[in-house]
């Protein structure tokens, strides 16, 4: 149902006019953070208030819109904000990456490799990478004017002096076409190689903060690291228990208080997908799904 | 004098046309080179074209500061429907726009004298849309850059003849810069700054 007391997609139009003029800045200044008049949001900071914009701005009736949280399709937050997209723009949604043209995520990129018809929405807690390192916004504006990133490399070398490699696991910082340092949001570092040369747009929105930033297809984006410590994406050293997938990102799920614990896939439509095409692991849940099945038919 | 009722009409569907025209330029901005058709249809004013007056009701408004070359801000037309459906202010002074609407290419000023952002704000520069004669024929430009994989080849006839080599101080310039969209007729090509033109010749 299309509820009539909202404008399509419930932004009004004025905002999205400034939404979409932020964007278009953003994608001419890869990694740059455009700063925009963020609106309140029907829910509270921290669900995605600024991925919301960024959808609500750029979506339309022939859109095919897919969100996830940490991978999942399933999870509260990425099924509140499909249904509130299939509510107040009346898309199609769907949990097929290679069948959605706009995905909203938070803190993963798709197993799926993307392609040029599609549209990636991250959500941003906060968008400033220096921000930990320099609390002062006027400061790192100025940081980012200079390229001066020192600050940054030394982050990570204290890493390194500290634990020995770089402890960096997840936001870890990556540099936009050779000149921007940039937040790539929560996602754990094992992403951060999909998103350099990706053939789809990456728009990244942060509410609270209020900053808008892209990535275009086909752009550079490299992580940093040091000559003798290179970038090395971490996984953990297990197959998927559901699907027996090797080169995803694993979830740890905590399966008993004895100590027990599964690794599956944290990409919910990719392992479904590889369970489906008669891929299975150590504890595969089909037999599970059967039985379920039978008692519901008896 | 013109009445309202005589101006052309704005969209007919105001949310939907937007947002489709918006997605044209979305990905015109992202495809550097790529040409973009704008589907949405709006009444034009004498010399705009209609993908120009899409994209000025899809973007401008009040918080929005206008520049309007001389064969525009001459025609009471353009003026008062940029006025009535749009309401962004139109400015004389080109270095604090937010758009320049440019009907003649010949004539188009120093990209110098326009918005180019300050290093700290590059995002404050100004988005000149240029009404061109052809996106699918003429001269050839290979472009290369964020959004293109590889090289793009963009054939096209511009005026002004030069305008790529004068856009040659998006390179020194970076992350200030000026963001350029090519408009003829329906077809949209949108030059970030990112993007580096040469020529190919004839």
């Amino acid at each position: 149902m299309n509820a009539p007391a909202y404008n399509f997609a419930y932004l009004d139009e004025q905002t999205k006019r400034m939404i979409r003029r932020a964007i278009l800045k953003a994608i001419a200044i890869p990694g740059y953070q455009v700063p925009f008049a963020s609106r309140e949001m029907p829910m509270p900071y921290g669900w995605g208030t600024g991925g919301v914009q960024v959808t609500a701005a750029i979506l339309g009736p022939q859109d095919v819109l897919k969100v996830i949280d940490q991978g999942s399709d399933d999870t509260t937050n990425a099924i509140s904000i499909r249904k509130f997209f299939a509510k107040t723009a009346g898309v199609a949604t769907t949990t097929a990456t290679e069948d959605a043209t706009v995905i909203q995520t938070r803190h993963r990129i798709p197993e799926t490799a993307l392609h040029e018809n599609q549209v990636l929405v991250y959500q941003v807690p906060i968008p400033e990478p220096l921000r930990f390192l320099e609390p002062r916004e006027t400061e790192t504006r100025r940081m980012h004017a200079l390229a001066e990133y020192g600050l940054m490399h030394v982050k990570l070398y204290e890493d390194i002096a500290r634990f020995g490699h770089i402890a960096t696991a997840y936001a870890y910082p990556v540099k936009v076409n050779a000149r921007y340092v940039m937040d790539p949001s929560p996602t754990p570092k094992f992403d951060n190689p999909k998103m350099d040369n990706c053939p789809a747009l990456q728009l990244f929105g942060a509410g609270r903060e209020k900053r808008i930033y892209a990535i275009p297809p086909y752009t550079q984006v490299v992580s940093l690291d040091f000559e003798d410590h290179p970038f090395e994406p971490y996984r953990f050293n297990a197959p998927c228990a559901l699907c027996a997938a090797e080169n995803s990102y694993l979830d740890e799920i905590v399966t008993d208080d004895k100590g027990g614990c599964m690794f599956v896939c944290s990409d919910t439509d990719f392992c479904e997908g590889r369970q489906a095409a008669g891929h299975h692991g150590s504890l595969s849940a089909a037999p599970y799904k059967e039985k379920a099945q039978e008692k519901s038919n008896g | 004098m013109t009445t309202i009722a005589e101006l052309p009409p704005g969209f007919v569907d105001k949310v939907l046309s937007a947002q489709s025209t918006f997605r044209s330029v979305m990905d015109a901005m992202a495809r550097p080179g790529s040409v973009q058709r704008i589907v949405p249809m709006a009444g034009t004013p004498d010399t705009m074209m209609r993908g120009t007056a899409a994209i000025a009701l899809t973007l401008f408004d009040h918080d929005t500061p206008l520049w309007l070359d001389a064969r525009m801000s001459e025609s009471s037309d353009v003026v008062k429907w940029l006025k009535f459906h749009t309401g962004a202010p139109v400015i004389q002074d080109s270095s604090i726009a937010s758009f320049a609407l440019i009907s003649d290419g010949a004539s188009l000023p120093a990209l110098e004298r326009f918005a180019l952002g300050t290093s700290e704000y590059p995002d404050r520069s100004t988005t000149v849309i240029i009404q061109v004669e052809s996106l699918d024929r003429g001269r050839s430009f290979e472009l290369r850059g964020p959004g293109i994989d590889g090289v793009a080849t963009l054939q096209a006839t511009i005026q002004p003849a030069d305008l790529f080599e004068r856009l040659r101080m998006n390179e020194t310039l970076f992350p200030r810069g000026i963001d350029l969209v090519l408009v003829a007729d329906d077809a949209v090509v949108a030059i970030p700054r990112t993007t580096r033109v040469v020529s190919k010749g004839s």
